[in-house]
């Protein structure tokens, strides 16, 4: 949709007068810009102020042994999490994709709990799939796996078939009282 | 009776049924309230049985008791996770013997397409079932053959006292990975059968991973 995409770049050249400039490229008219952890709370907030007022998911990927830079962008290459921000306007259609790059040991981000309440679990979701601790997050715990489990279950380095966590647990027998 | 190789007392399995068993095993095998703990697709496979056109309850199923003191059959139809599994046993525990269970579907019975980190290959690993329905999910004509079946096995093997309940030994022999040490539980770890099929199943995660 060409007006859609226009409509992206006016968004990005008022970002780059804000903030200065980043990474950006597109891909099948979807526009996405590379910032880093560090830069994060402000980028979000100003692209809020300008009308992607929608989080839509926050969501990660783990480049581990991954052999081609990310989104084949060489300035991105080298890092293990590429975290995703996908955030859309209610008003005029138009969406944007944030990646930010953190690394092991520790791999942590500002959270964006302070803009938008719905990235609460969003949030909790990536730290319990991937380990990525967002800071100022008010309740940083696991959302889908059990509480007690003690890995982060969707990193490349943790089998499929799991550590027998799936598998850990009492056998009830037939003459149970 | 005889003794085992590991100190446990085998119960006969064929147990004459008199009259009385006769009676109670048809009032029972006649009467059976499921439990439906669907978790999954088989759970609306399941809602399908009961509906009109296959109608479970010609078979004398004639509600579905959500609530475990109320029910004598659970149905476990779909995948079950780890983090259900704990759910699921302290429902088993709040039925009421006699009870039977059935697994449905392919999940439930081994863990069906999804061998993942969370999904549990199988609830016969921590819970005792009697039958298992295979299919992905199966046609409610085959959940209706495996009530069929089950009440068969009510007829021919119940007894109006609940003795076939006490098989510890028939449950020593049923496969579980790891267990952890409760009182209630027999020890398995002694058991030089199930250790072997422990490292087994350990080097084959190791090999896979």
């Amino acid at each position: 949709m060409p007006s859609a995409t226009s409509s992206v770049d006016t968004l990005l050249a008022a970002l780059t007068e804000v903030c200065g400039l980043f990474e950006t490229s597109v891909f099948r008219g979807q526009t996405r810009v590379v910032v880093p952890a560090e830069r994060l709370p402000e980028v979000l907030s100003v692209l809020k102020d300008r009308g992607l007022d929608l989080l839509v998911d926050i969501s990660c990927v783990d480049y581990l042994d991954y052999r081609d830079p990310p989104m084949q962008m060489p300035a991105c290459a080298g890092h293990r999490y590429g975290l995703v921000y996908l955030l859309a306007s209610t008003a005029t259609n138009q969406r944007l994709t944030v990646r930010v790059f953190v690394d092991d040991p520790e791999p942590a981000v500002a959270s964006a709990v302070p803009l938008w309440e719905a990235a609460n679990w969003l949030e909790r979701e990536v730290w319990d799939l991937f380990g990525i601790r967002f800071t100022g997050h008010p309740d940083l715990r696991r959302l889908v796996m059990p509480e007690e489990f003690t890995a982060h279950p969707l990193r490349k380095d943790y089998p499929l078939q799991g550590r027998g966590e799936r598998h850990n647990f009492p056998v009830i027998t037939r003459n149970e009282r | 009776m005889a003794v085992t190789e590991f100190g446990k007392l085998e119960l006969p399995e064929n147990v004459v049924v008199s009259r009385l068993d006769a009676l109670a095993n048809w009032c029972r095998k006649n009467s059976l309230w499921p439990m439906p703990f669907a978790t999954a697709c088989c759970g609306i496979e399941l809602m399908a049985t009961g509906a009109s056109k296959h109608d479970l309850s010609r078979f004398g199923a004639e509600v579905f008791r959500f609530s475990p003191r109320q029910c004598d059959l659970m149905i476990v139809a779909g995948r079950v996770v780890m983090k259900m599994l704990p759910v699921l046993q302290r429902i088993w525990l709040q039925m009421h013997e006699p009870k039977w269970c059935i697994s449905m579907g392919a999940c439930a019975s081994t863990g069906g397409v999804f061998d993942t980190y969370a999904v549990v290959q199988g609830v016969d690993r921590f819970i005792p079932v009697d039958m298992y329905v295979p299919g992905c999910p199966p046609r409610p004509e085959q959940l209706i053959q495996a009530i069929i079946d089950l009440q068969d096995k009510i007829q021919r093997e119940g007894t109006i006292t609940g003795r076939e309940f006490d098989t510890v030994s028939r449950q020593a022999r049923k496969r579980a990975l790891v267990e952890i040490a409760d009182p209630r539980m027999i020890d398995a770890s002694r058991n030089p059968v199930i250790q072997r099929e422990i490292t087994a199943d350990a080097e084959s995660f190791a090999g896979r991973s």
